[in-house]
């Protein structure tokens, strides 16, 4: 309790930091005036609260939702696959995300985030349930490899058919190569909520499977014995991580290695209770988020490094650690 | 039965079947390779192409096939041969059917090098590309992080299953970079480096072929130095052992070859996706052999390649880059893998 209050607090701060930081570094007393203040006839209070309001408040609140649910998220895949290797990135959610972006731009020419979102969100779905289903077929179920190299060449695949697709479109080529950096910037609330309201649910879901996920845990056997009900279980988890994973993958591009990272530190803070884990996981997820959003904008100053890029590049030495400690055994 | 074969001190098992097919796949890629040569905007008959290339052709026919197009005809030929071979030592040392070289850093490595000179205009850049060639800069970066997995994954020996993962992550870091790279430029520079990303056989020169022709030259030979301790290491680590296999210092060694392999293919025609997994898979089935045979391997992998790049720029609407075609056969190919595994 005192962790996740510590959380908290950590998560406000850097919420706080999020708003001031920037190409344009503003004091808490500006921040202050551009939330709270009515328009004021003064130049530069008026530019001021454009930059509070239209892009530190969007990209803020973006990066928080989306870290709790790709902690949460990754937490879940974790558990349902009793796989400690689960990740987006590596579940091949985020490639059929990119792919269903190209294939909607150079079919219909969507220019708006607002319109491709969708097809973000339905690419991510399919490309994940196949990969999901790919690797529990058999014998093959719960074998860390068997998911990765599932992952890997399913990601592989789409990556190929998404290039197809863009090398004949000019148009989907250059939105492919933004949305592929995976980025909280440049996305408005008309984006943002829809998406909050996914997460939402699929958060509510998550939260209601943790007490059957801890005994399903415990084996198959053990968990029907004790009165869990099996496949409703493993149907919600599974719609769950999808509406998680999903929405924020098609609200922010492909942030890899986030879910997993977070889910490994939440363990190591908890145990493996997931009634703990998983709001650990969900808390951890948007403070890195948001921390690695933040860090994007100090380190190529002027310029940003978007935030699926810092992650990737602190979440994969992490999980290489890991690797060489032992963490994953091949079953 | 079949009757083992002892010449000094190599022995080995005569596999009539083995040897029938792997001569069929030869005759079929020479076939496939001289096709290859034939069609095209000036269409020149196979018994032509044959007579030019043993160097009795007209003077026309001698213009368009040596200098038009035998450099890209070659270039598949011997990257096909590289991957099919490099992916089927990644396969035997991994002891894993999904295993390839792609997933060992290099590829990450070189397309995040490549994508670099593309896209940074200017100084050093440019003056690197103008002097040693994009090809060259590609294998060196694709080679730096092959070498860095190889000693990341590297604690009292090489543990296929580390080596995996480890290559997995620095891949992705890698291709954090190339991601990165490809926001920062200017989208002419964005459409040319998605070419060479996906794995292109256009625009090959003289110069390309031969990089990779030596290298591939040179590698096969040690390969085939080593390749008679090949069958054991496919057993495990305990019995090679116990079978008299040095099994850390031959496994560095084949699967330094894989490395150098696959890096001298991808820095000529850019990192072509599922060769190196289907091509031994395939040669596996085809010979009726356990393990991934290294020959056939290399035949099928040429052939792959050759009838892909073939398929790209005359049988489809829109020409697109030989990756494309491979990855539409390899997709495919590898859930079959992947969901026979996991129903025996």
């Amino acid at each position: 309790m005192v962790g996740l209050g510590a959380l908290v607090v950590v998560l406000v701060i850097g919420a706080a930091a999020s708003l001031a930081v920037g190409a344009r570094a503003l004091s808490p007393a500006e921040v202050w005036h551009g939330l709270f203040a009515s328009p004021d006839p003064d130049q530069r209070l008026t530019e001021i609260r454009l930059i509070v309001r239209t892009v530190r408040v969007p990209r803020t609140v973006l990066a928080i939702v989306a870290g709790i649910a790709l902690g949460i998220g990754g937490s879940l895949i974790q558990g349902y696959t009793r796989n400690p290797i689960a990740d987006t990135g590596l579940l091949g959610v985020n490639s059929g995300a990119s792919f269903a972006v190209v294939t909607v731009i150079a079919v219909f020419g969507f220019a708006d985030p607002f319109q491709y979102v969708w097809f973000a969100f339905l690419g991510a779905a399919a490309a994940g349930v196949v990969v999901f289903g790919l690797s529990s077929i058999g014998r093959g179920a719960g074998n860390p490899l068997t998911l990765a190299l599932a992952g890997q060449g399913v990601t592989v695949f789409l990556a190929a058919m998404t290039t197809a697709v863009a090398l004949t479109d000019l148009q989907s080529l250059n939105a492919l190569r933004f949305w592929n950096a995976g980025s909280v910037a440049g996305v408005g609330f008309d984006v943002i909520w829809p998406v909050t309201a996914f997460i939402a649910v699929g958060v509510v879901l998550a939260l209601t499977t943790l007490p059957s996920l801890n005994l399903l845990n415990l084996g198959d056997d053990v968990a029907r014995g004790l009165g869990v009900n099996i496949a409703l279980s493993r149907t919600v988890g599974i719609v769950a991580i999808t509406l998680l994973a999903g929405a924020a993958t098609a609200a922010c591009g492909p942030i890899a290695f986030l879910g997993l990272m977070v889910a490994h530190v939440a363990r190591y803070m908890t145990g493996p209770d997931y009634r703990w884990l998983v709001p650990y996981a969900g808390l951890l997820g948007a403070v890195v988020l948001l921390v690695g959003d933040i860090v994007g904008r100090l380190v190529v100053r002027p310029g940003e490094l978007d935030a699926g890029v810092v992650v990737a590049l602190l979440g994969a030495p992490f999980f290489a650690v890991l690797v060489w400690r032992g963490k994953f055994r091949s079953a | 039965m079949t009757p083992g074969v002892r010449l000094g001190q190599v022995s080995f098992v005569w596999r009539p079947w083995m040897v029938c097919v792997t001569l069929l796949l030869a005759a079929a890629t020479f076939l496939v390779f001289c096709l290859s040569i034939g069609i095209g905007d000036f269409p020149i008959g196979l018994s032509r192409v044959i007579a030019t290339i043993l160097g009795r052709g007209e003077q026309v026919d001698e213009f368009v096939i040596m200098d038009l197009r035998m450099p890209r005809a070659l270039a598949g030929l011997l990257v096909g041969i590289a991957l099919g071979v490099s992916g089927a030592i990644t396969q035997s040392v991994a002891r894993n059917p999904l295993a390839s070289p792609d997933i060992l850093g290099i590829t990450g490595g070189a397309s995040a090098t490549a994508v670099f000179l593309v896209t940074v205009s200017g100084g050093a850049a440019t003056a690197v590309v103008s002097t040693v060639g994009l090809s060259a800069a590609a294998l060196v970066g694709g080679l730096g992080t092959g070498l860095l997995v190889y000693f990341l994954a590297w604690r009292r020996g090489v543990d296929g299953f580390r080596l995996i993962l480890i290559g997995i992550s620095v891949t992705a870091v890698m291709e954090a970079i190339t991601t990165w790279l490809l926001t920062k430029a200017d989208i002419r520079d964005v459409a040319r480096a998605q070419v060479w990303l996906v794995g292109s056989l256009d625009n090959r020169s003289w110069d390309e072929v031969r990089v990779v022709f030596w290298c591939t030259l040179v590698l096969m030979v040690v390969v085939a130095a080593v390749a008679f301790q090949f069958k054991p290491l496919h057993l495990g680590d305990e019995v090679a052992a116990g079978l008299g296999v040095r099994f850390s210092g031959v496994r560095a060694v084949l699967l330094l070859c894989a490395v150098l392999l696959a890096a001298a293919a991808v820095s000529a025609a850019g990192p072509v996706p599922f060769v190196a997994l289907v091509a031994p898979q395939v040669a596996m089935r085809l010979v009726r052999y356990p393990t991934p045979p290294l020959v056939a391997s290399g035949l099928v992998g040429a052939l792959l390649l050759i009838g892909a790049d073939l398929t790209a720029r005359s049988a489809l609407p829109v020409t697109l880059p030989v990756g494309v075609v491979t990855a539409a056969i390899g997709g495919p190919f590898l859930v079959y893998l992947l969901v026979r595994a996991n129903l025996r």
